[in-house]
């Protein structure tokens, strides 16, 4: 056998588990609020077991061989739910750092000589390090996931469809709208108004920064999209500032009813369905229909 | 040959297409229903599309020509019951259908459609009598 | 699969809905993706004397999407750039076909030579 680490580190899975978790306790990474002292241990149990019986005499030169893919799962599990835990990314490095010390550690103490000792370590360096690499990368991914998941929370928190009148929806749009929030909005919006059999929606704009031509190309589309559906669009909450970028930029919305509060976009919506508001004699305000 | 069939309600035409249409179907329909009008003389014409979940340039042309060729004969066209996921779908294309009326459902085409066309009585009751050649222009 | 009639164009949407469908694909996505397939399949058929299609899934980082390539040996597209244009048609359609379908799908290329044919290649994500 060429390489003699192979054997020793199989031999010595437990002086190195043992290392390996003084390492840990030692090293800042360790965060017994975020996990056990025993789910760590057993994790890390796991881990070194699978790594040790996929190491063999031949791909110990060779971190991308097959061998390690079920090491590579593990690690990239590992990482994962560490990025969803809320581990700090140096955190999660030095855990798979302090597993290259630990079997570094019993390489010195059970080789004797310099030059296989110096062979060896660089062997076990070089294929740790690509662990590692994988820990990052995995440990990353997971962290997208999270910034992922949040973001179509956002979006998702962030487009209510209101049932202001029967028949007439009021969608508060906040915040940008670009073309992704603009499918979103469209998708709520038409599947209200066919749950509830809306003739008329009205989008009200004033929590929109800015409208630029973009925007407002996404609002035409809303709006033609609705009309499609046999719904009527009025678009509230025009602000001066968007009423003189619209004119500026030249874009046209004398398709689109437009008005500049909600309530006067509500007015709209009562004589398009005919109905009137009326003061109750001497007493409190309703509606009637005509 | 496979056909859509075109039902007759009062003064109005309704069409239901169930399948999934390919182009021959479709160019079918278009003759059959400009036919059906000038034989009803009908003043509408429904379209249901509740069913079908694709309409690209080809339906969405047959359809805005079905309301052209209807509209020089007398008739408007409600399209009714479009599914959200093909009017985003039209307005991506770029296809806003101009020309056609829309509604949610087939109730509201109908309403639509009593809204538009203001019939007066005489001519009510001479359709009742069967008497159609005295109002085929307007 | 193989396009060379009218009839075939039904079932080949249904083909690419499956796939869709399997993806978890949401209504709306589907329906984009659907109507692009359509639209170029038609082109095909018009323009390409029929041709062949090819539906294969795609993945890239925790992406998937559907990729549909078009393929015919029909006379080809003198200018793309002309063809990509809203309005322009050579037949007499309204020409919002290959301009439309860019709109609806994520990833859109085109390749013709004169006298040798066309390939269109489309790639919707499942989320976008």
């Amino acid at each position: 056998m060429k390489n003699e680490a192979v054997k020793i580190l199989q031999k010595k899975k437990k002086t190195i588990l043992e290392q390996w978790s003084t390492n840990q306790l030692a090293s800042d990474g360790l965060r017994d609020d975020l996990i056990s002292n025993e789910d760590q241990l057993a994790q890390s149990d796991e881990l070194l077991t699978v790594f040790l019986n996929a190491l063999t005499d031949d791909n110990i030169e060779d971190p991308a061989s097959y061998d390690f893919e079920k090491v590579i799962d593990i690690l990239s599990g590992i990482s994962i739910s560490r990025a969803k835990q809320g581990f700090s990314s140096r955190e999660t490095g030095v855990y798979i750092f302090s597993l290259k010390d630990a079997l570094l550690t019993v390489l010195q103490q059970e080789i004797q000589d310099p030059t296989m000792l110096y062979s060896q370590s660089l062997k076990i360096n070089k294929l740790l390090d690509n662990l590692t690499v994988i820990t990052f990368e995995t440990f990353i991914k997971g962290r997208e996931e999270v910034i992922l998941r949040q973001t179509d929370e956002i979006s998702e928190i962030s487009t209510p469809v209101i049932r202001v009148w029967d028949g007439v929806l009021a969608l508060p749009i906040i915040g940008t709208l670009d073309s992704s929030r603009t499918q979103i909005v469209m998708e709520n919006l038409l599947q209200e108004i066919v749950e509830t059999g809306s003739s008329i929606a009205i989008l009200d704009i004033s929590g929109v920064p800015a409208v630029d031509s973009l925007v407002a190309q996404h609002l035409i589309k809303t709006v033609s999209a609705t009309r499609l559906m046999g719904a009527e669009c009025i678009i509230s909450g025009i602000r001066p500032e968007i009423a003189q970028t619209v004119v500026h930029l030249g874009i046209d919305l004398s398709q689109i009813i437009t008005k500049s509060t909600l309530s006067s976009a509500l007015k709209t919506a009562f004589q398009m369905m005919q109905l009137q508001v009326v003061k109750k004699q001497r007493e409190k305000v309703s509606f009637s229909k005509i | 040959m496979e056909r859509i069939p075109i039902l007759r309600m009062g003064h109005f035409l309704l069409v239901t297409i169930q399948v999934d249409l390919y182009d021959q179907l479709a160019e079918n329909l278009e003759s059959d229903l400009v036919h059906m009008v000038k034989k009803t003389q009908a003043k509408g014409v429904l379209i249901d599309v509740s069913a079908v979940s694709i309409i690209d340039s080809f339906m969405g042309r047959i359809l805005g020509n079905i309301a052209n060729m209807s509209k020089i004969m007398d008739a408007e066209t409600v399209v009714v019951g479009m599914q959200p996921a093909v009017a985003i779908t039209l307005v991506e294309l770029g296809l806003p259908l101009k020309g056609v009326y829309s509604a949610l459902n087939v109730e509201r085409g109908m309403q639509l459609l009593h809204s538009k066309i203001i019939f007066d009585q005489e001519e009510e009751e001479a359709e009742a009598e069967g008497d159609d050649d005295d109002h085929s222009i307007e | 699969m193989t396009i060379v009639k009218e009839q075939d164009v039904v079932p080949f949407r249904n083909r690419v809905k499956e796939y869709a469908v399997k993806m978890g694909m949401s209504l709306v996505n589907q329906t984009k993706l659907i109507t692009a397939a359509s639209e170029l399949v038609r082109n095909l058929l018009k323009y390409g004397k029929g041709g062949n299609v090819k539906i294969e899934v795609i993945n890239q980082g925790r992406d998937n999407g559907i990729r549909l390539t078009f393929v015919d040996q029909g006379p080809g597209i003198e200018n793309i750039e002309l063809a990509m244009k809203d309005g322009y048609s050579t037949g007499k359609s309204m020409g919002l076909g290959l301009p439309g379908t860019k709109r609806l799908v994520s990833e859109f290329n085109i390749q013709s030579s004169v006298g040798k044919g066309t390939t269109v290649t489309i790639i919707k994500w499942k989320n976008g």
